[in-house]
This record gives C-alpha cells, structure tokens and sequence, in this order.
C-alpha cells in the first residue's frame, strides 16, 4: 500500500519533472540566440547577448534610448533606424509609424528583438544620455495636485542639459505596481545650477509613477534617472516668441526662462499659462519675478472657469481663446507648447490660422 | 484488409467524421471562448485555426502515450485531466519558444491566443474523447488532426461570415457577441446535416 503510494507519487512528478527538464533544454537551445553585435551609426561596435529588446539590450550598454510607456509599445517615443538586420516590420509596430518612416527603416526599438547581428542609426546626442542617481531633497506643494520635486545629484554630481529637455525619471515596483517604469518629466530648474534639477509633477489618478511620487517617495530617498532628452529647447533666432503651457506643461518653460534671464534676454515673449480654476495655478511669484528680470517678458495667466467668489480679474476660458483675444495675427512669431495632447493639438491649429507655420511651432506633448 | 490497413482506413473516416459530422466546437461547443473573440478577421482566424490543428494534433499523440504507457500501467487513469494539461501546456511553451525564433511575425500575430490555446477546452476534449472512445495511437493521429481541422474549418466560415456583416446592419443589441452566437447556432445546425452522408 505505502509502497503503491510512493510509486505513483514518483511516477507523476517525475514525469513533471522530465516536461519541465524538456522546457529547460528547450529554452537553453531555441531561445539562445549568442552574442549579438550592435553596429551604432556605422562607428561603435557593441556586442549584447541576443534574445531582450534592442532597447534594453542598448540599455544595458549605457545607450538610453527614451521611452515614453516603458517598452509596451504604445508611445512611439523609442524610434530608432534600423539599417540592417531587424527582421520584418511587426503587427505591433505600424500603427506608430508613418508610411515616411517604415520605408526610411524606422523602427520601434521596444518592440525590435536583437536576434543577429544589427546596424542602426541613433541621434548623437543620446551618447551623451547618462544614468544619474540622486536624492530627493525637498518635496514642496504648489496646487493641491501638483508638486514640485528636487532632487540632489549623487553619481555622477552633475548633469548638463538645455533648458526645455526632459529625464526619464525611474519609478520602482511598489505596492501599487509590480514592475519598474520609467516615466519622462522635464526639467524646470536652473540650467547653470546643474547639481540638482527640479520636476514639477502633476497627480494622474490611477497613474503608476504619480501614485509613487506621490505618496511612496518622501524627502531623503534615492531616486534615478536618465536623460537629459528631446529637442524642446529655446531657439536661437531674434523673432518674438509665445509660450502657452497647460497643468505641468509650465515645466520646461521654468528652465528656460531661468536661460533667458541668466542671457539678458530681451526679445518679445508673452507666455500663457492655461489653468481651469485660480486653484490650479502655481508659481505666480515665480513668473512675477521673472517678469521684473526681464523687461520684454509678460506672464498671462487664464483660468477657464473661476469661481464667482475667487474675485478673478485676469483672462478667462480657454488659453487659445486668450490668445486669439490678446493677437491680431501672430506672422513672424515662433510658438513653444507644452501640455497634455489635446490643449497641443487644438494650440497647433490657432497658431496655424493665426500665422505661424508649422516649423515653427515647438511641442512637448505629455503623452 | 489486414490490421494496419482496417487502423488506417478507421483514423480517416474519423477525421473525416471529426471535421464534419462530429466537428469539436459545432457539435460539442467546446472553445467557443476564441471562436467568438477571435472570428473578426480571416487572416487571424486562419492563424489561430492554424495554431490549433498543429497543437491538437500533437497533444491528442502525446497524451495517447502519456495515457497507455505511463497512467494505464500504473493505474492512474484519474490522474490524465492533470497530466493531459501539463502536457498541453508544456507543449504550447515550446512551440512558442520556436515560433519566437523562427517566425516572428506569425509569433507577433497570435501574439496572446498562442498561450490561451492552453487553457481552450477543446484541446482537453479532444484528448479527453479519444481516451473515452478507446482509439488506437494511429486513429488518434486521425482522430486530433481531424478535430483540429473541424475548428479551422468553423472559424474561418464564421470569420467569412463576420466580414461580410461588417457592411450590413445588425440590430443594436444584437452586434458583437449576440449575433455570433445565432450564426454559430445556424452553423451547427448545417452542419448536422452531414451526419446524413456517412450513415
Ligand atoms: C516629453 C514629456 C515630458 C513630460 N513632462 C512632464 C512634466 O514635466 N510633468 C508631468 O507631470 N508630466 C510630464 N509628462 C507626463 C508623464 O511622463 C506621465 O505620462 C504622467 O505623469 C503619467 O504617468 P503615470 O505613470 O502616473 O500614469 P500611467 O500609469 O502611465 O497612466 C495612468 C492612466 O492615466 C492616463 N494618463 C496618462 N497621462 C495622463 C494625463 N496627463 N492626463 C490624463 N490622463 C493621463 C493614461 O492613459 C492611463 O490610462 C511628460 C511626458 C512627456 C512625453
Ligand atoms: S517605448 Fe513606448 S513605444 Fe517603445
């Protein structure tokens, strides 16, 4: 009797045992795909073990390709150009990509599976991306859904950036989620105070790094990040500019104006700064300040819909409603935006009618 | 006909009887979950019945082995709902592992229907009834293979079938779900009608 029992206890396990021996050898023979070389822009030569996506295989070199959705294929952000060697274009990856740039061979790197040898073209920039580790030194409110975050740089103790670009902030699994994401935030801080950058972070509800930021992360943590990324700087040409920003879009445009007045900037700029009731401002101080530095700089605040008893004065309904209030035409301007995809888009087609053209508008779309 | 012959000769008309007359999900409505999920378009439900007749092919045989020369000598026939999972899943893994490395894109388009091929009941079934209907290992063959292409066969008509509704107008409560369910009910009734052939 005991002895039957032992028997067959042995016989199903083993034979589990043996399916799972077959699983593993099958793993070790099929899924091995060697070491790989990565030949970057036809100069850098890099080996990486095959089998991961060619963005955390690059990752793994240093070379930190931005990511929007952390590798989920949703936010198009991880572009890459893929000369040789990436396999056919995947289900998952034409609905980001214009018909411009599957012939050009571009390619989502998140979604790119390094399985032989490679060549790929990347902006020269991104050798310039770091990884940084930090310390968050100062948490502070600036409406009852934003917060600005600083955070100390430890290795390596600084970080050069142009005003306007963004990091890749790194938010660890937690309660709420089981696996790390990297979530981009631009930089509103000082460039030349380049020990430590600021973030001003909005409250998603649900969102997995806000719901971290906000309420895991206290004063005195590590934090890391990469960067700095994107094209979103001021350019250097002498036509007045106009800022419009939405919520945490008035980031970058901190930075830069820190830029402006360290340069003694005195070309015309108007920046309007879109909120939907006198809570949600911040920073007015900040922007007065600003504005006192700078004697071509004017601070428009507009506030969809004050409250009757908030006594608001200023500029109310939409921003591009304020805009088209304050302008007759905006021909020979430059326009900078930056905010969630719906103010952008509906930003774009004013400053489009109003007489800016295309190359000359700038986004940041927090997406 | 000698033994071999009269074993071949049976595993065809039960394949035969498997994609017709007997068809797994019009008859026994077993993996109706992909069927209505993934009938949309023809080209993924090809892929997918496609995935199918190869995995319920091989599962019916290995688990026919795993049945009469590991359960049946030892007496453990209660245990083959266990087994016959571990196995389909064991199976499904590798595939996948091969389909990764030598088919991306196929791979990229079953994407998640490839693992829920797993868990789809008329896997199971299948190997279920070929133990209940005590086949032989060669019928078996013919008896998975013939299951396999009897789910192709009615996805793809549904899918075909989908397509066209596409341009006509289903009643609001009707769309989706609803109006996929009456087809496959008219589909199964066509197909009983079959039965008549092979009597
Ligand atoms: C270049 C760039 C710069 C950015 N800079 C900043 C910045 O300076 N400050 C800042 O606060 N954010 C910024 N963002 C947005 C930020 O990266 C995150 O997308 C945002 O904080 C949400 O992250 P999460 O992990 O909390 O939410 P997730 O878990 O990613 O999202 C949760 C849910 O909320 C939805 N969702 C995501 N974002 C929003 C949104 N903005 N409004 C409403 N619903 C949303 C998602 O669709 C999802 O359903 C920037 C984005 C980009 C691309
Ligand atoms: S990282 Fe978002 S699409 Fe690749």
């Amino acid at each position: 009797m005991v002895l039957e029992i032992i028997r067959d206890v042995l016989a199903v396990s083993s034979t589990a045992a043996f399916l799972t021996l077959i699983l593993v050898v099958c793993e070790g023979l099929i899924l091995n795909y060697g070491s790989c070389e990565v030949m970057i822009n036809g100069s850098r030569k890099e080996t990486v073990q095959g089998g991961k996506s060619l963005l955390s295989s690059l990752q793994e070199k240093k070379i930190f390709i931005p990511s929007a959705c952390g590798g989920r294929g949703t936010c198009g952000v991880c572009k890459v150009k893929v000369l040789e060697g990436g396999g056919p274009l995947l289900p998952t990856e034409t609905p980001l990509l214009t018909k411009q740039e599957q012939q050009a061979g571009v390619r989502l790197s998140c979604q790119v599976k390094v399985r032989g040898p490679l060549a790929i073209e990347i902006p020269e920039e991104l050798f310039r991306v770091r990884q940084y580790q930090a310390r968050c030194s100062r948490i502070e409110d600036l409406t009852y859904d934003m917060k600005r975050f600083t955070f100390e740089l430890t290795e390596p103790d600084t970080i050069p950036f142009t005003a306007g670009q963004y990091v890749q902030l790194r938010c660890p699994p937690y309660k709420g989620s089981r696996e790390e994401v990297m979530r981009a935030y631009s930089i509103a801080s000082d460039p030349l105070e380049n020990r430590r950058i600021d973030l001003i972070i909005r409250r998603v509800p649900k969102g997995i790094c806000t719901t971290w930021c906000f309420e895991y992360l206290r004063e005195g943590d590590p934090v890391s990040f990469t960067g700095p990324f994107g094209d979103f700087y001021l350019r250097d040409t002498q036509t007045p500019k106009l800022f419009i920003a939405g919520g945490s879009g008035i980031a970058p445009f901190v930075s830069i104006l820190w830029q402006m007045k360290h340069a003694d900037d005195g070309r015309q700029t108007v920046f309007f700064f879109g909120a939907n009731r006198t809570e949600d401002l911040c920073l007015l101080d900040e922007m007065k300040a600003f504005e006192q530095a700078l004697p071509n700089f004017r601070f428009v605040p507009v506030v969809a819909r004050p409250a009757p008893e908030s006594r608001w004065s200023g500029q109310t309904g939409l921003v591009t409603e304020a805009v088209q209030r304050s302008f007759e035409r905006l021909d020979g301007w430059e326009g900078y935006l930056c905010g969630g995809p719906g103010m952008i888009e509906a930003a774009i087609r004013v400053l489009r009618q109003m007489g800016i053209p295309d190359e000359k508008i700038y986004y940041d779309k927090f997406a | 006909m000698n033994g071999l012959g009269a074993e071949l000769w049976q595993a065809v008309v039960v394949c035969f009887a498997a994609v017709f007359t007997n068809n797994i999900l019009l008859t026994t409505f077993l993996g109706m979950c992909p069927f209505t999920s993934v009938s949309r378009e023809v080209r993924t439900a090809a892929g997918l019945g496609g995935a199918v007749v190869f995995v319920m092919t091989f599962t019916c045989l290995l688990n026919w082995m795993a049945y009469h020369w590991i359960l049946v000598p030892l007496g453990l026939e209660f245990f083959r709902f266990i087994l016959f999972i571990i196995i389909i899943a064991a199976f499904v893994q590798v595939v996948e592992m091969i389909l990764d490395r030598f088919s991306p894109r196929l791979y990229q388009n079953l994407g998640i229907f490839l693992p829920l091929i797993t868990v789809n009941c008329a896997i199971l079934g299948a190997s279920l009834f070929m133990v209940i209907r005590e086949y032989s290992l060669i019928v078996t063959i013919g008896y998975g293979f013939g299951s396999g292409l009897g789910w192709l066969l009615a996805i793809l008509a549904m899918a075909g079938i989908r397509q066209r509704f596409n341009e006509s107008r289903v009643p609001a409560g009707l769309q989706g779900p609803g109006i996929t369910l009456i087809i496959a009910g008219l589909m199964a009734l066509a197909f009983i009608g079959f039965t008549g052939v092979l009597s």
